[in-house]
């Protein structure tokens, strides 16, 4: 075997490693070093060597408390407001439409999410839903900046990345297997149960990846519909660069976050692996 | 076979297209001559790199000029007039505070050529060699002796001019007296944080700014607005955290809650409280009779503006009276310039809320440099939005 076929390979990932190297190990050794810092006599990042900052990590517990009650909240409120839809757009849906409502499901994309938060804003405020709710004689509820409407806001945002996977394994499904088990005798409930729904797991599996991740990084959202009172790690991340300017503590943070990520997402790739009968595609599709 | 009336030889074109260029034929003629009318009303409002430069009598100075500033602080009017003028639009992004600024000087790449600093903190920037001085020269529209020394000195550092003066203020509060009910209308920072607590719970927003929040939370107890001793500050921390869970919101911009009713009372600066009063009188502003805040805010440019030429043009079109009193007309924060003030009308120059009484300026103190760099304050405001 000659050393073509290895150069050519070097050569084809070479931009992708480039990439990752520039944009992601060394940002992170970045990140890692200034954690082990000080806070700058004028803010940002004075060099030394203390464990201060990890220590210090304690005082934003509830960020990370937040996060991760909210992020998860949030995936599943996405999956199950999700999952019907994907499963009529992939089962029921007109051929005719279904390329029309597929583009439906994207067209909130091509307007950028501030401009959208910012509409939510509006409509959660006392002008607008709850002075709806309080004509109609249901009360008049405080919506904005509350827990809720950050929800509202994550579902309204993420919906499409978790429709268009869980659509596409639902799409792929083989539609015999159903119409089998429908000849057997099984019932509705059962053939969701143990066909549609265990062979549409890689997808339910990637959309709450996607959702999940993103969400705990995620601080656009709860800073225009929380009002500055529902704060995730994400609003202490861009707090502590950008208006308290201690860098040393914010790459601790920083640091903290990503790690808890690892364990998490480590933790649900073994669950929906074991879940899914030991099938390794399942989370990564 | 061609009609030459409709069109027209790539030769031709260039021809053309290089007299537009050196400014010898009008863009009428041009457009007209090569057809290009109705392509480029459509192709220059979406891509305006195809749109080739105006040539202008006083020099070009490109087309844009980024500005960091505040919000409601600008007469988009006076954008658009000097657009008209120079050729150069103005990109403008706000903050909703000094040390939000800071940090993106600090960071590096903001890519600004005109920010709007407050009096605290432009010794700071000068110490950390983030903005040059102003070449004063090429600010004919500015006169320093109209200014009132007391706004426009903070902008020079050791004897050099490194910001010149936009605009000054107070900072108070503004309240919704058609929800007071039977409270009688509040004239205290006590007053302010007590309500927050008690009638008022859910309704309240503070600035998301160490200075004006720690601030005000510093004179319920009758300290300076700028202490720094730790201390106090402990004593203010326990206030903010005991009025969090009453805040409607932690925010700068605070006008769109004020209109839509869902916030009744916000610290607030002179302009906003103006203009919220002009479209809703129930809307009236508080100074605290403890103190607070007296301010002066500047023009400064920062070290490597990518457009220089233009960032001077704008200033000296800002800073020209005309254009500076139809500024204070649109944003209601007074000008310390003579000039100015001489053709701003009576009303104007009478209002309570830009000019307040002797009595209620007199307690206001200057933010302090100490302010924005003091990691006390800077880790309270993050710990009381982190709560």
């Amino acid at each position: 075997m000659t050393m073509r076929p290895r150069y050519r390979t070097a050569l084809f990932l070479a931009p992708a490693g480039a990439w990752f190297l520039a944009m992601l190990v060394l940002p992170l050794l970045v990140v890692i070093v200034y954690s082990f810092g000080e806070r700058g006599p004028a803010g940002g990042y004075a060099p030394a060597f203390t464990l201060d900052n990890y220590l210090n990590l304690g005082s934003r517990w509830t960020a990370f408390r937040n996060t991760l009650t909210m992020a998860p909240l949030g995936t599943l409120a996405c999956l199950v407001i999700a999952y019907p839809l994907a499963w009529f757009l992939a089962m029921r849906a007109d051929a005719r439409w279904r390329t029309l409502l597929l583009v439906l499901v994207i067209v909130p994309f091509w307007t950028s999410i501030l401009i959208r938060s910012y509409a939510w804003i509006f409509l959660l405020g006392g002008q607008g839903i709850p002075s709806l709710l309080n004509a109609l004689g249901l009360g008049n509820p405080r919506l904005i900046n509350t827990p809720f409407a950050v929800l509202v806001g994550i579902v309204y945002g993420y919906l499409p990345l978790m429709v268009f996977p869980i659509y596409v394994s639902l799409e792929r499904l083989d539609k015999r297997l159903l119409e089998a088990a429908d000849d057997l005798g099984s019932p509705p409930m059962r053939r969701f149960l143990q066909i549609a729904l265990p062979l549409s797991m890689p997808g339910v599996a990637t959309g709450c990846m996607l959702v999940f991740i993103l969400l705990m990084g995620e601080f656009l959202i709860p800073a225009m519909l929380g009002g500055g009172k529902v704060f995730f790690v994400g609003n202490a991340l861009v707090d502590l660069f950008l208006q308290s300017r201690n860098w040393a503590f914010g790459s601790a943070v920083a640091a903290a976050l990503v790690l808890v990520m690892l364990i998490t997402v480590t933790a649900y790739m073994r669950f929906t692996r074991r879940w899914a009968g030991g099938r390794d595609d399942v989370a990564l599709m | 076979m061609t009609d030459r009336k409709d069109t027209i030889s790539r030769k031709d074109f260039l021809a053309e297209l290089e007299r537009y260029r050196k400014g010898s034929v009008t863009r009428r003629h041009f457009l007209g001559v090569t057809g290009l009318g109705l392509a480029t009303t459509v192709l220059g409002a979406a891509v305006p790199g195809l749109m080739p430069r105006r040539a202008h009598a006083e020099g070009s100075i490109g087309d844009r000029v980024v500005l960091a500033s505040w919000p409601n602080y600008h007469d988009p009017a006076n954008f658009e007039a000097f657009k008209a003028k120079t050729g150069a639009a103005v990109d403008m992004s706000v903050f909703g505070s000094n040390e939000e600024m800071l940090a993106k000087l600090q960071a590096g790449g903001t890519g600004w050529d005109v920010f709007v600093p407050t009096n605290y903190t432009i010794s700071t920037y000068v110490d950390l060699g983030l903005i040059e001085p102003i070449d004063l020269s090429k600010l004919p529209n500015y006169d320093p002796a109209s200014f009132d020394a007391r706004f426009a000195e903070p902008g020079t550092i050791n004897g050099t001019v490194y910001a010149v003066p936009r605009n000054w203020g107070t900072t108070g509060y503004v309240v919704n007296t058609s929800q007071l009910g039977a409270l009688a209308k509040p004239t205290s920072w006590k007053e302010f944080w007590d309500m927050t607590k008690a009638e008022f719970s859910g309704r309240t927003m503070v600035h998301d700014y160490q200075l004006t929040t720690i601030g005000n939370a510093l004179k319920y107890y009758g300290y300076s607005f700028n202490s720094v001793d730790p201390k106090e500050l402990t004593d203010a921390e326990k206030l903010l955290m005991e009025v969090k869970p009453h805040l409607f919101a932690i925010n700068s911009d605070y006008q769109p809650s004020m209109r839509s009713g869902d916030a009744w009372m916000s610290v607030a600066w002179t302009g906003d409280a103006k203009q919220l009063h002009r479209d809703m009188p129930e809307i009236e502003y508080v100074l605290g009779k403890e103190g607070g805040e007296l301010w002066s805010d500047f023009f400064a440019i920062p070290k490597g503006a990518p457009h220089r030429d233009a960032a001077y043009a704008l200033l000296d079109f800002l800073l020209t009276p005309e254009v500076n009193a139809k500024e204070v007309a649109f944003h209601g924060y007074p000008v310390a310039d003579k000039r100015v003030n001489a053709i701003l009308p009576a009303e104007m120059l009478n209002d309570p809320i830009m000019y307040p009484a002797a009595e209620l300026l007199d307690p206001l103190e200057f933010g302090a440099a100490v302010t924005l760099t003091d990691p006390g304050r800077a880790e309270l405001m993050a710990r009381f939005k982190a709560a």
